[in-house]
């Protein structure tokens, strides 16, 4: 069907292709595919045109876009004014959008200290599946008026509306910032260092662990002042290194760009909580790819191609490659259907089955 | 829908629970008519006091077979009315499901049930170095229940978000009688974030039986000033620069002259002399980090025309801070018999100009209005001092209040940043959203509550008109237990 693919370039546009076919989803650039793999009578609505920065007032800490506007692009305008989203977007240089990368509900590794894509988006402008174009959640950085919609999307696999435009909020830059390579030789190691550096003083801005390579790595944020004297209380307590400007820009950009992932294959994440992950590295198979973040609240695995998924009994999402969309565990609850027909009553969008 | 709850619904209730769980007597009642929204008041038809999480679905599944509105409550401290009972319907009060299930250091989360106090998560995570960021005014009495229906807020949002930022996953009994469960242990979540779509919901998707909370590393070390200004717009200047060093403090507040007149009257808190405005800033985190910044805040202040600048030396001085900014608005009680407080946000730039419009209507209705606010996130909180002895002395304070909101809205901001609609802002949230948009948040609603028996009257704009009652202060607040933030 991809001759008859929309490319809307505004919201209202945006609206009337929703309206023009009874099944559709929106898809921004391709980079976690496996979320619009749907059935092919499904339209598919591009929103490679729908792209462009909206409003950004810096002094307000929010900016709002286009869903189709590329993650890189918004980093820039705001790497300009000492700004950025503390939860590193995910496959940012490769060409991610915005609404992708909400409707996916993927973090990178600063999310560890701040809070992830849930946590910074305010506001979203929306076509539901009426085809209605609709407004909630706001453009401040507080706001609690009326239910969480722009929460909600996060996650959602473009299965409840389509994107817009979004508004999120920002942080200023960290002045500075150190990595520590830490190594480790097991997953119960990796999981005591998550456990105390966690807790600690320290306020560690991303904490990840590469499991292949026996490390843990542990980056430090703000005042470049306060960075010898932390480093070194944490080496003192696991011996390790630190990392030079270089090398450690090098391997954030490996984790926050996925390279380290099998080309093709099933790249699934999965939720994890800080005490599963040694029953996490234990159902991963030998040939798999993996690595934890956010101090043990998620894993990525990668698989190589043509390699079965193992079970998990976790919380997990397939952005690539041949998985389930939905490898783990899921909740089901009457609700849930009963909150897709409010928003999509004709059922315009896949379910999340689909 | 079954008028007035008949004796005989009440006998299947009473019937249904353990002895003891049913208050019906009207000095029982008159306990729960109001929260703290005091100008409003409705007498429940009965009060259920559960002891187990079993009782609340019981008694939630019996509303729904009955038809019956319930109306969930914890302390009763909502501003907006959040917790007001509906005529025939029930309160569902859930002090008495208060433990903490469990704290876990290693995972940084806390599983509690909805009737725990906020502080209480604090001082058990404490020892663990640990402690839980939401930090409403109300904090000593509120309860994380409470939290959760009306995403509260604090002086610390514009570093570590709202209730909502902080609630991992959740176990609720939904006024369908269903029991889900949303998230985890986990901080990241796989597929639509449903525990994000509940809390918030102000109570009418249901009750939530046991919270997952994200715990935070307690900051080290704090370096709290307090700096003094002769024009209100000096202060919001100080706030502006402060934003474009690049620093990002925990808090950054601001009162003005009448909030801090009251703030003396009460707790006799000392200020600057000559000060029409205070602005209190918190760095806070590793000592080696603050010491750093407080060099590139102390800069900035210094150049920002402060009448003076003081430092808290010690733990005892940031309290004390702390304290004539938090009791500023019960202060104001002294002031006044009566007052509302009100909670817009407005973008950030345009809080001088708020400001400004707002001492220009005030006038004009011939109303004093006290200013408290977190500059840090533009988040109002004008306080309107009226009479309720006077015939209109309400009905001129609602009137400023209105234009006050509306003008958050016309500024590109909210209705409210963290007390909630309830009944209080129900009237303007047709400022804020489309009646298409309206329309989407009522399917939502009706999905999680068909039959529109949680909470109804709250949130959306509604017919019946609830009961207007004395005027003066919460109970709790002259006692001086809680206050308005």
């Amino acid at each position: 069907m991809s001759g008859a693919m929309q490319t809307p370039s505004t919201p209202a546009e945006l609206a009337d292709a929703v309206r023009s076919a009874p099944l559709v989803i929106a898809v921004g650039a391709g980079t976690k595919p496996r979320l619009s793999r749907v059935a092919d009578d499904v339209v598919k609505i591009s929103t490679a045109k729908l792209r462009g920065i909206v409003e950004y007032e810096p002094s307000e800490f929010t900016f709002t876009a286009l869903a189709g506007t590329p993650v890189r692009e918004i980093a820039a305008a705001l790497a300009e004014r000492g700004q950025y989203l503390p939860f590193d977007p995910l496959f940012a240089e490769a060409g991610a959008t915005l609404g992708g990368t909400v409707a996916s509900g993927v973090s990178g590794p600063g999310r560890f200290r701040f809070g992830g894509l849930r946590d910074f988006i305010l506001g979203v402008r929306f076509v539901d599946g009426s085809g209605r174009l609709l407004r909630l959640g706001g453009k401040v950085v507080k706001n609690a008026a009326g239910f969480d919609l722009p929460k909600f999307f996060v996650g959602s696999a473009g299965r409840f509306g389509a994107l817009a435009e979004i508004t999120f909020k920002v942080f200023p830059r960290p002045a500075s910032t150190r990595t520590l390579r830490l190594p480790v030789k097991d997953a119960e190691a990796i999981m005591g260092i998550f456990s105390i550096a966690g807790r600690a003083r320290w306020e560690l801005d991303a904490l990840e662990a590469s499991p292949a390579e026996g490390a843990v790595y542990a980056r430090l944020g703000g005042a470049g002042e306060a960075h010898d004297a932390l480093g070194a209380e944490i080496l003192a307590k696991w011996p390790g290194e630190t990392l030079s400007c270089g090398v450690a820009e090098k391997m954030w950009r490996e984790s926050g760009e996925v390279t380290w992932a099998f080309a093709d294959g099933a790249f699934i994440k999965v939720a994890l909580a800080p005490a599963q992950v040694a029953a996490f590295l234990a159902v991963v198979p030998s040939s798999a790819r993996v690595r934890i973040g956010a101090g043990g609240n998620v894993a990525y695995l990668s698989l190589p191609a043509g390699a079965a998924v193992p079970a998990l009994a976790w919380p997990a999402v397939a952005l690539r490659g041949d998985a389930p969309l939905w490898p783990g565990t899921r909740p089901r609850f009457d609700v849930l259907q009963a909150t897709k027909t409010a928003l999509d009553p004709q059922n315009r969008f896949p379910n999340l089955d689909d | 829908m079954e008028p007035p709850t008949s004796t005989a619904v009440l006998r299947r209730l009473l019937a249904l629970l353990p002895a003891g769980r049913v208050l019906d007597r009207a000095a029982e009642l008159a306990a729960y008519e109001s929260d703290g929204l005091t100008a409003f008041h409705q007498r429940p038809v009965a009060v259920v006091v559960p002891e187990t999480q079993d009782e609340v679905v019981a008694t939630v599944r019996f509303c729904r077979d009955e038809e019956i509105p319930f109306v969930a409550r914890g302390s009763g401290t909502s501003l907006s009315g959040g917790s007001l009972p509906v005529a025939g319907g029930i309160v569902i009060t859930l002090n008495r499901l208060n433990k903490i299930l469990r704290v876990d250091p290693d995972q940084r989360i806390a599983v509690v049930e909805p009737g725990v106090i906020n502080l209480a998560v604090t001082t058990a995570a404490q020892p663990y170095g640990l402690h839980f960021a939401p930090d409403p005014s109300s904090q000593s009495i509120c309860t994380i229940g409470g939290n959760v229906a009306f995403n509260s807020g604090g002086a610390h949002c514009l570093k570590y978000g709202m209730t909502s930022n902080h609630v991992l996953g959740l176990k609720a009994v939904l006024a369908t009688g269903e029991v889900v469960e949303f998230g985890g242990a986990s901080r990241e979540q796989v597929g639509p974030d449903w525990t994000g779509l509940f809390v918030g919901n102000e109570g009418l998707f249901g009750i939530a039986l046991e919270i997952t909370l994200q715990l935070l590393p307690r900051a080290e070390t704090f370096h709290t000033v307090l700096a003094g200004y002769r024009t209100l717009e000096q202060a919001g200047d100080a706030v502006a620069a402060v934003i474009a060093s690049g620093l990002l403090p925990g808090a950054i507040e601001i009162m003005d002259a009448l909030a801090l007149e009251a703030a003396v009257a009460a707790v006799h808190a000392e200020y600057p002399p000559n000060s029409e405005a205070v602005l209190i800033v918190e760095l806070e985190g590793p000592r080696e980090g603050v010491a750093a910044d407080r060099v590139r805040l102390d800069e900035i202040l210094a150049k920002s025309g402060a009448v003076e600048v003081k430092v808290a030396r010690d733990g005892a001085e940031r309290i004390a801070i702390w304290k004539g900014r938090k009791s500023a608005f019960s202060a104001v009680g002294r002031l006044s018999p009566d007052f509302i407080v009100q909670d817009g946000v407005v973008p950030r730039r345009r809080l001088g100009e708020a400001l400004r419009r707002i001492g220009e209507m005030s006038r004009a209705a011939g109303l004093r209005c006290a200013n408290v606010f977190h500059a840090g996130d533009g988040n109002l909180h004008p306080l309107i001092l009226y009479n309720g002895k006077e015939a209109d002395g309400l009905a001129r304070a609602e009137a400023l209040a209105g234009k006050i909101l509306r003008m958050c809205v016309e500024m590109g901001g909210s209705i409210t940043g963290e007390h909630g609609v309830g009944v209080e802002k129900r009237d303007y949230m047709p400022d804020m959203f489309s009646a298409d948009e309206l329309d989407c948040l009522k399917r939502v609603r009706a999905a999680f509550d068909p039959l529109g028996i949680a909470n109804p009257g709250k949130m959306f704009p509604a017919a019946e008109a609830p009961v207007l009652s004395q005027h003066g202060l919460h109970p709790l607040e002259k006692a001086g237990v809680i206050s308005r933030e």
